[in-house]
């Protein structure tokens, strides 16, 4: 038993060296002062200065995050839809069809979602003139349709979870339902609302494939000019993104989980 | 709770709105959602079905309508040359072959992987556990592609794989490693590992201790415990971490693009290429349906092992 536990914890360290060797590697190098990202030249901030010298990024990124703003939040909104009418109307005439354009983005490749949307945005356009031209709008629209998918998937695991009696007692006392569900429901399921946020947010700020395909011209989002320039060869000032992207998520964590500890304790 | 209702003040005040129009009712709360995934996302397929069967042109957009109107009657001209040319071409059935082969050889070893981390995991006492968990989610909220890249930068023949390896003279000559099928194997493993551990996790977690006991208890060993009743206690939980890697990594672009050569095609890089380099809309858009039948034949079988697995447990 000694054998297998001790094999175990050998296995485990060796996974988490794999799962972050490469991300302290970036970081590591964001500060290397030769321009070859692997050859350890001193240490220099200098890349970091040239990323925020770097306007072609920073519209990128600010772009992006409008994007992943706008989205997140419509994709709450819609998926927490999808979810309470799943888990809390019962039967309806399009429940199988509701079912299946929910699960179905969740293991659709983007590259299917990309093509499928972006000949949609162009036939939309040459029947009913919207959207004229293709660019933030058309990524919003996109990305708002994949991540509502994944915010109804958490919406619909919390509420079917939740105690029902909560929600029976306010209509026994002659609430109506309109008021039941901003009163009741989306206050007792508000934290599974900001983790479905901050997974759209993430997702959208992460999409690549889908945005390259809706977008137009003078729309670029970060993964975009990102992938631009890893495609051309090596570059350090993405290095020093990356460092700067690790250290927000990080510290979102690190937040998110003294939260979760404060309120557990309360 | 008052701080909560003063919160989701806005929402409660477009619901009154609403309620005042008259639009208050159960069938509208349905119609939001299910019109705006019918519109973005089954509509699109049908389009796509209708530019596959269209022949591509130098006109914007690239390809001629399949419907026409000569003046007096409509004209139907389905094309079904752009899949008759997926068929010729053996470019397309090998890339779909070998993504199915590298999506499923991938899973497997993620399997292999994160079995073990996930079992470790579910058995770690509370503190560690979360920590643990934390740890494997960690890398899954930083952007993948920066992920990607950081692997460019290990594997390269100046990279720091090869740097390391030489400084210890166990080579030579640095190891070529990037832009190989090696490579794609790795980063798909890696940038997925997350999605295989999570949910055997998530079973392995629920897995009743006193069940291995008894198990023990009867004389098994500790390894006869893990293959007799661990294991196909897992099944639901294998079958879904299965899924959640084999299935997107077959559609994959970006790991193949930044970490494979020229001659790793999987069917997704084929697809982008057909549309971004070709600029042709219909084969691409073949590409697309022929990618979508050929997926629901793996996700058909995984589901019904999954029913079946979830019966047995």
């Amino acid at each position: 038993m000694m054998r297998a536990s001790t094999f175990l914890v050998i296995f485990c360290v060796l996974g988490f060296i794999f799962l972050y060797a490469p991300i302290l590697s970036l970081i590591i190098f964001s500060f290397n002062e030769s321009k070859l990202v692997t050859v350890w030249g001193g240490f220099s901030t200098k890349w970091y200065g040239e990323l925020f010298r770097d306007p072609q990024i920073l519209r990128a990124a600010w772009v992006s995050i409008q994007v992943a703003v706008v989205s997140a939040t419509a994709a709450v909104v819609l998926g927490t839809l999808a979810a309470y009418v799943l888990t809390r109307f019962g039967r309806f005439r399009t429940r199988a069809l509701l079912t299946g354009m929910v699960t179905a983005p969740l293991v659709m490749p983007d590259v299917i979602t990309g093509l499928s949307l972006l000949l949609l945005f162009v036939a939309m356009d040459q029947l009913i003139g919207w959207p004229a031209g293709r660019g933030m709008t058309t990524i919003i629209i996109a990305h708002v349709t994949f991540c509502m998918a994944y915010v109804a998937v958490v919406v619909q695991s919390r509420l079917a979870s939740l105690d029902r009696s909560l929600e029976e007692a306010a209509m026994d006392l002659g609430a109506r339902p309109v008021r039941v569900f901003f009163d009741i429901t989306i206050p007792v399921i508000a934290p599974a609302l900001i983790a479905g946020w901050l997974l759209a947010f993430t997702l959208s700020l992460d999409d690549l494939v889908i945005a390259s395909f809706v977008t137009g011209p003078g729309a670029s989002t970060l993964p975009m000019v990102i992938f631009s320039k890893v495609r051309l060869g090596v570059s350090p000032d993405i290095n020093a993104l990356a460092t700067i992207i690790i250290a927000i998520v990080a510290l979102g964590v690190l937040v998110a989980t003294w939260q979760l500890k404060r309120s557990r304790r309360s | 709770m008052s701080r909560a209702l003063t919160t989701f003040a806005p929402f409660r005040l477009t619901a009154s709105l609403l309620q005042r129009f008259g639009l208050g009712g159960r069938s509208l709360v349905i119609a939001v959602p299910v019109l705006w995934l019918a519109v973005f996302f089954l509509i699109p397929f049908l389009v796509v079905a209708k530019i596959s069967l269209s022949e591509a042109a130098i006109a914007l957009p690239p390809y001629l309508p399949i419907l026409e109107w000569d003046g007096e009657r409509a004209i139907f001209s389905f094309n079904l040359g752009n899949y008759r040319y997926l068929l010729d071409d053996p470019l397309y059935l090998n890339a779909y072959v070998f993504s199915l082969k590298v999506a499923f050889i991938s899973a497997c070893i993620a399997l292999l992987v994160g079995y073990p981390m996930a079992y470790y995991i579910a058995r770690s006492p509370e503190p560690r556990r979360t920590l643990l968990l934390t740890l494997v989610m960690l890398p899954f909220w930083t952007s993948f592609l920066l992920r990607v890249y950081a692997w460019q930068g290990f594997l390269r023949s100046n990279g720091v794989i090869n740097n390391f390896l030489l400084w210890t003279g166990l080579i030579d000559q640095p190891l070529v490693m990037l832009q190989t099928d090696f490579a794609v194997y790795l980063g798909i493993v890696y940038t997925y590992l997350p999605f295989m551990i999570l949910p055997l996790y998530a079973n392995l977690v629920k897995l009743d201790p006193s069940l291995l006991e008894a198990s023990a208890d009867l004389g098994a060993r500790p390894l006869a415990t893990f293959f007799n009743v661990t294991l196909p206690l897992s099944m639901p939980g294998i079958i879904a971490g299965f899924m959640l890697v084999f299935v997107p990594a077959i559609g994959e672009f970006v790991i193949p693009e930044l970490l494979g050569g020229p001659d790793t095609l999987m069917i997704g890089r084929v697809l982008w290429s057909e549309f971004f380099s070709n600029r042709d809309w219909p084969v691409a858009s073949a590409v697309a349906i022929a990618m979508l039948i050929a997926l629901v034949i793996p996700i058909m079988i995984l589901r019904n092992a999954q029913a079946h697995a979830q019966e047995e447990t």
